[in-house]
C-alpha cells in the first residue's frame, strides 16, 4: 500500500497546470523572463541597488543561515549580482558543508513578494490590517515618543521584547539599556524549557542548544517522541543518520510511526501522554535487574537509594494497561539499552512542552540517561566548548528595583529563563505591574503561544506594539507600526561564539542588498536608541566597527571572518575521560536521584505518573510536529519551500478514516473541544498513527491576509490549542491537551 | 564509456527534501515544478508498518522510452555516461515523452519544452556531484560510473541488496535503491 506518494504536491499538479497552455502562446506571454540564462533568476526581481550588482560572474559570499535557529554556516552565490543559491560551508562544523532543505531554500526569503518592504503605522482597529506607509524616521518618532510616555507613566519595565533567534540580540540591548529585562522567547515556556529545567534539577546543566548529544558515537539511541528527519536540525539529523548506517540500534517511542521510527529496531506505539510511565517501568527494571551503570552511579550518584526504592511499584506489567506497551517490549527494549551502555542515549528531545508535567518527564529521561552513566561520556552527553570573544565593553545597564514581570512571586521556582506567557498574564491582570508595550521579533506569536484569544486580549491592554520582522505573519497584523527587517542574506547581525563539540566563530554578512526599503536589526536598534537619549549605548559608527571591534579583543582577523565565515578554534577536551572535570553544579555536586530542592519546594523529589485525561467520545487527542522543509509558522511564503510543501494533511488512522468514511485527499475541518473549527485540511488517511490521536505539522493555516501565498492553505494547530496546561516547577505551557473531531465539508 | 547511475540508501534518507531544494535552485527549476522527489511507501498494519523513503527523478534508462519516441530526437542519450538529456531548441512539446515514461519523471517547462534531471550533467563534467547528492545532509546518495568497478557506485551494488523502480517495464532504470 502506498501511503504517501509524492508529497510534492507540485509535482503532482504539472499535468494539470500546464498542459492547457501551449508551447508557443507560452513564448508569447513568458518573453525571456524565465529563461534559463545566466542573467535572469527564475524567482524574482533582483536586489535593487546591491554593491555586488554589476559584478559579472559567480561571487562566493559566506554568511550562516536564519531559516531555523541552528544558524549553520552557508555559502551564498551570487550570479551577475543576483542571488543564486546557497550551499553549506564546508569549514563550519554544523553543518560539514550541507545544509538542511529549508537552509537550500533561504532564496526563497529574499524573493518572498509577500514580505514586508517599507515601515507601516495602523491606521484603524488592531487586527485590521490596515496601514499606512511611512518613512524610518515618522516610525522610530512615533515608537520613541510612546516609549517615553510608558516610561514616565510605568517606569521602563512596563516594556518587553519577545525575540527569536540571535538577529534580537541589538534588541535585547536597546532594551536593557532603556531599563527593561523583560525579555522572553517562545523556546523556553513553550519549546524546550521543561527539558532544560528537568536537566538541570539532575545534572546541574541545561541540554543546551544546539543540543550536546553525541548521537554519532551513540551505540544505542532511544528517541521519545522526538521525530528526527522530520525534526530536521541538522547537526542532528545528519548524526542520526551515520549511527544508523553504522548500525547503532535504535528504540523509537511514539503514538506516529515517524520517519525515524520506520527505520527503528523497536518501534513502541505508545499511548499520547503515558511516557512517563514507561521510563518509570524502564527504570525500575534496569533498577531490579541490576542492568544499570553501577560504578557510575555509585560514583555520582546522590540519593539513589531513595529513588530506587520510589520506583519499586512501577513494574513493566504495571505500565502496559497505561501506556499499551506489552510488558515483553518493555523488558527487550531495558535490556538492548543496557546491553550498550555507556553508549545508550536517550534523547532529550525540544519541544518538551506536552501533558504538563514535563520538568518531571524530562527529569524522568535525565535519570534514565544518568543510569546508562553517560553524561561526559562518549555516545552521550558530551560538554560543549566555546571560543574565548569578550562581549563589547558597553556602558552598565540601569538599575531596576522591580523584578522581572512574568513570575510573581517566583511562583514557578525554577524557571531560569522569561516566560512569555507569564508576560502575556501580567499585561492582561497588571500583576505585579503593568506592561504597556511590547516589541515582538522575529516570533509569530499568535501561533507560538497557546490560546490566541488570551494573547489578543493581551495585545488589546497595551500601549504599543511594535513588530519587527521579515514577513507580515498573523502577530504583525495586530500591531501599532510594523518594521520590515532585512532578511539574513541583506544584513550584519551579531557574531555566532557558538557552543559545540568544537569552538567556533561565525559571521553572518550581507550577500545581496535589501529590495525595498528593509533595515537591519542593529541598525533599528541604534536609530532608536539616539531617539530615546540612549545613544551612548551604542558607540560604534556602524556594525562592522562593532563586530572588528569584538573580534580583534579576541585575537581574531576579522578580514579572515568575512572571506571565510568562520573560524574554529582548537580542539578541547569535551568527555570526562578526555579531563573534562568531573563535577555537576547540583546543590550536592553529583547527580540528583533524589532532588532535594525539589522536595524543599514542594515538588516529587523522584518523579511520578500522573494519568492523563482521555480523549471524550467522538474526539481524538491533537497532536502536532514539525516538516523538514518548514520552520514554524515562518516559512509558509517562500516560495521555494512552499513548492516542497504546501499545506499540511491531518494525519487519520486508516481504521477511524474507514469508518468516518474519509479517504486521503479528502478536505475536512477539524473541531476542538471548545467548539473552535480549523481552515479546511486535507484527510491523510494512514497506517503510521494510532486510533486515539490525529497529527499535523504545525505552521500552516494562516489567516494573516498580507501572507497571500499561504492565507488559508492548511489548519493551524495553534488555533485549536484553546487549552493548555502550565507546569508547576517551571511555568511552561503544555499543548498536547486538545481534542478534535472532524467535520466534513457538505 | 563511462555509464553513470546514482545508488540512494534508502537506510539513510530520511525524506527531507534537500534533494529535491538543491535541484530547484542549482537549476532554476521554476515555481510549481520539481525534478525530483520524494516518495514514502509504507506497508503493513499499525503497528507494524514497513517504510521505504527514495529520493526519486528520471531513471536515466539504458532502453529510455522518451528517446524513442521523440519525433524531432530533441529527447537524446548524451554522449558521456548514458545520460538522458533535452535538446531545448528542438523540443516541440508533444509530450510524447511524458507519456512514455513509466515514471513520470518529466514535465514541460514554461518555456515550451519538456525538461526533468539531468544528472547536473553541466557540474558532472566539471567533476563535481549532482547538486541533490552534494547537499544531501544524509550522505545516502551516491552517484558515479557503473563500469568502473572500484567507483563508490559499483562498490555499494557489490555489497548490498538493492532494488530499482518498476524494472518490469523493461526501460532498465539506473537509480539504484538500496535496501
Amino acid at each position: 500500500m502506498f501511503d504517501s506518494l509524492r508529497h510534492t504536491a507540485a509535482h503532482d499538479g504539472y499535468g494539470v497546470k500546464m498542459d492547457s497552455i501551449s508551447r508557443r502562446k507560452f513564448l508569447k506571454i513568458g518573453g525571456t523572463s524565465l529563461a534559463l540564462t545566466a542573467a535572469a533568476g527564475p524567482l524574482g526581481k533582483a536586489a535593487a541597488g546591491s554593491s555586488r550588482e554589476n559584478v559579472r560572474g559567480v561571487q562566493k559570499i559566506p554568511t550562516f543561515c536564519d531559516l531555523c535557529f541552528w544558524k549553520c554556516g552557508a555559502i551564498a552565490y551570487v550570479e551577475d549580482g543576483k542571488l543564486w543559491k546557497v550551499e553549506g560551508n564546508p569549514l563550519d562544523p554544523l553543518s560539514q558543508g550541507r545544509l538542511c532543505p529549508r537552509g537550500s531554500g533561504g532564496v526563497g526569503a529574499h524573493f518572498d513578494p509577500d514580505r514586508l518592504k517599507y515601515p507601516l503605522m495602523r491606521k484603524s482597529l488592531r487586527g485590521k490590517e490596515e496601514w499606512v506607509q511611512v518613512t524610518w524616521d515618522e516610525a522610530l518618532t512615533f515608537i520613541a515618543d510612546k516609549m517615553n510616555k510608558i516610561k514616565a507613566e510605568h517606569g521602563p519595565e512596563a516594556m518587553a521584547l519577545f525575540s527569536h533567534g540571535i538577529g534580537g540580540n541589538f534588541l535585547k540591548h536597546l532594551f536593557k539599556a532603556y531599563g527593561s529585562a523583560n525579555i522572553g522567547a517562545p523556546s523556553f515556556a513553550q519549546c524546550r524549557g521543561p527539558r532544560d529545567v528537568g536537566f538541570r534539577l539532575t545534572f546541574g546543566e541545561d541540554v543546551a542548544s544546539p543540543e550536546r548529544t553525541d548521537i554519532r558515537n551513540a551505540r544505542c539511541l532511544v528517541l521519545i517522541g522526538s521525530h528526527l528527519g522530520e525534526n530536521m536540525h541538522n547537526t542532528q539529523v545528519q548524526e542520526f543518520s551515520e549511527a544508523v548506517a553504522n548500525g547503532a540500534s535504535l528504540i523509537v517511542v511514539d503514538p506516529r510511526v515517524s520517519v525515524a521510527a520506520g527505520k527503528a529496531k523497536y518501534y513502541l506505539p505508545i499511548k499520547p501522554g503515558t511516557d512517563m510511565a514507561l521510563l518509570l517501568a524502564w527504570m525500575n527494571l534496569l533498577v531490579s535487574e541490576k542492568l544499570y551503570n553501577q560504578a557510575y552511579v555509585d560514583r555520582y550518584g546522590f540519593g539513589f537509594e531513595q529513588f530506587a526504592a520510589e520506583i519499586q511499584p512501577y513494574t513493566p506489567e504495571w505500565a502496559y494497561p497505561e501506556t499499551g506497551i506489552e510488558p515483553e517490549l518493555i523488558r527487550a527494549t531495558a535490556r538492548e539499552m543496557a546491553r550498550y551502555l555507556p553508549a545508550t542515549l536517550i534523547h532529550p528531545g525540544r519541544h518538551a512542552t506536552w501533558y504538563g508535567d514535563d520538568t518531571q518527564r524530562s527529569r524522568a529521561i535525565a535519570l534514565l540517561n544518568a543510569l546508562m552513566g553517560n553524561w561526559g561520556v562518549k555516545g552521550g552527553f558530551y560538554y560543549p566548548v566555546s571560543m574565548e570573544v569578550p562581549a563589547y565593553p558597553y556602558p552598565a545597564y540601569p538599575h531596576s528595583d522591580r523584578p522581572k514581570v512574568d513570575n510573581p512571586d517566583n511562583r514557578y521556582p525554577f524557571a531560569h529563563e522569561v516566560n512569555t506567557n507569564g508576560i502575556r498574564k501580567a499585561t492582561i491582570s497588571g500583576v505585579p505591574y503593568p506592561v504597556k508595550g511590547w516589541f515582538v521579533n522575529a516570533t509569530n506569536l499568535i501561533h507560538a503561544l497557546p490560546d490566541e484569544q488570551e494573547t489578543i486580549r493581551a495585545i488589546q491592554n497595551l500601549d504599543l506594539l511594535v513588530v519587527i520582522d521579515v514577513i507580515p505573519a498573523e502577530i504583525a497584523g495586530w500591531a501599532d507600526v510594523v518594521l520590515p527587517e532585512s532578511v539574513y542574506l541583506e544584513r550584519f547581525d551579531d557574531l555566532n561564539v557558538e557552543w559545540f563539540r568544537e569552538p567556533f566563530v561565525a559571521l553572518r554578512q550581507p550577500v545581496v542588498a535589501a529590495p525595498h526599503d528593509q533595515k537591519p536589526n542593529w541598525w533599528i536598534a541604534k536609530k532608536l536608541a539616539e531617539k530615546l537619549g540612549l545613544g551612548h549605548y551604542f558607540p560604534w559608527k556602524d556594525v562592522e566597527e562593532y563586530l572588528a571591534y569584538r573580534l580583534n579583543t579576541a585575537g581574531l582577523d576579522y578580514g579572515r571572518l568575512k572571506r571565510e565565515g568562520i573560524i574554529r578554534g582548537e580542539k578541547q577536551p569535551v568527555y570526562f575521560a578526555e579531563g573534562v572535570p568531573d563535577v555537576f553544579p547540583t546543590p550536592s555536586g553529583k547527580i540528583e536521584f533524589y532532588s532535594l530542592q525539589l522536595a524543599q519546594a514542594g515538588f516529587d523529589p523522584v518523579p511520578k505518573y500522573t494519568q492523563p485525561a482521555p480523549p471524550p467520545d467522538g474526539y481524538f487527542r491533537l497532536l502536532f510536529g514539525r516538516a523538514p522543509v518548514h520552520s514554524f509558522s515562518r516559512t509558509q511564503s517562500n516560495r521555494v519551500l512552499m513548492d516542497m510543501l504546501d499545506e499540511n494533511e491531518v494525519w487519520i488512522n486508516q481504521d477511524i478514516a474507514t469508518r468516518w468514511g474519509l479517504k486521503s485527499g479528502d478536505y475536512i475541518r477539524l473541531k476542538n473541544q471548545d467548539g473552535v473549527i480549523s481552515n479546511r485540511i486535507k484527510v491523510k488517511a494512514t497506517e503510521r498513527i494510532r486510533t486515539d490521536c490525529v497529527y499535523i505539522i504545525h505552521g500552516f493555516g494562516h489567516n494573516a491576509r498580507q501572507l497571500t501565498y499561504a492565507y488559508q492553505k492548511g489548519a493551524s494547530d495553534a488555533q485549536l490549542i484553546t487549552r493548555y496546561k502550565t507546569d508547576p516547577i517551571m511555568g511552561g505551557t503544555a499543548m498536547n491537551v486538545n481534542f478534535v473531531t472532524f467535520e466534513l465539508e457538505a | 564509456m563511462a555509464r553513470f547511475a546514482m545508488v540512494i540508501d534508502t537506510k539513510k534518507c530520511v525524506g527531507c527534501m534537500d534533494c529535491v531544494v538543491a535541484c530547484k535552485t542549482e537549476n532554476r527549476v521554476p515555481e510549481g515544478f520539481n525534478r525530483d522527489w520524494i516518495t514514502t511507501e509504507a506497508r503493513g498494519k499499525f503497528p507494524s508498518v514497513q517504510m521505504e523513503i527514495r529520493s526519486e527523478r528520471c531513471n536515466h534508462c539504458d532502453n529510455p522510452p522518451c528517446v524513442h519516441c521523440c519525433p524531432t530526437g530533441a529527447s537524446h542519450v548524451h554522449t558521456l555516461g548514458g545520460v538522458v538529456l533535452v535538446h531545448h531548441d528542438l523540443c516541440i512539446g508533444c509530450k510524447a515523452c511524458l507519456a512514455s515514461c513509466p515514471y513520470d519523471a518529466r514535465f514541460i517547462h514554461p518555456e515550451g519544452y519538456a525538461d526533468k534531471c539531468t544528472f547536473c550533467i553541466h557540474r558532472v563534467e566539471k567533476g563535481m556531484d549532482p547538486a541533490c547528492v552534494s547537499v544531501c545532509p544524509t550522505h545516502c546518495m551516491y552517484f558515479g560510473d557503473l563500469e568502473d568497478p572500484h567507483s563508490p557506485v559499483s562498490r555499494l551494488l557489490m555489497a548490498r541488496r538493492y532494488h530499482a523502480i518498476a524494472p518490469e517495464a523493461g526501460t532498465d532504470p539506473q537509480i539504484y535503491y538500496l535496501i
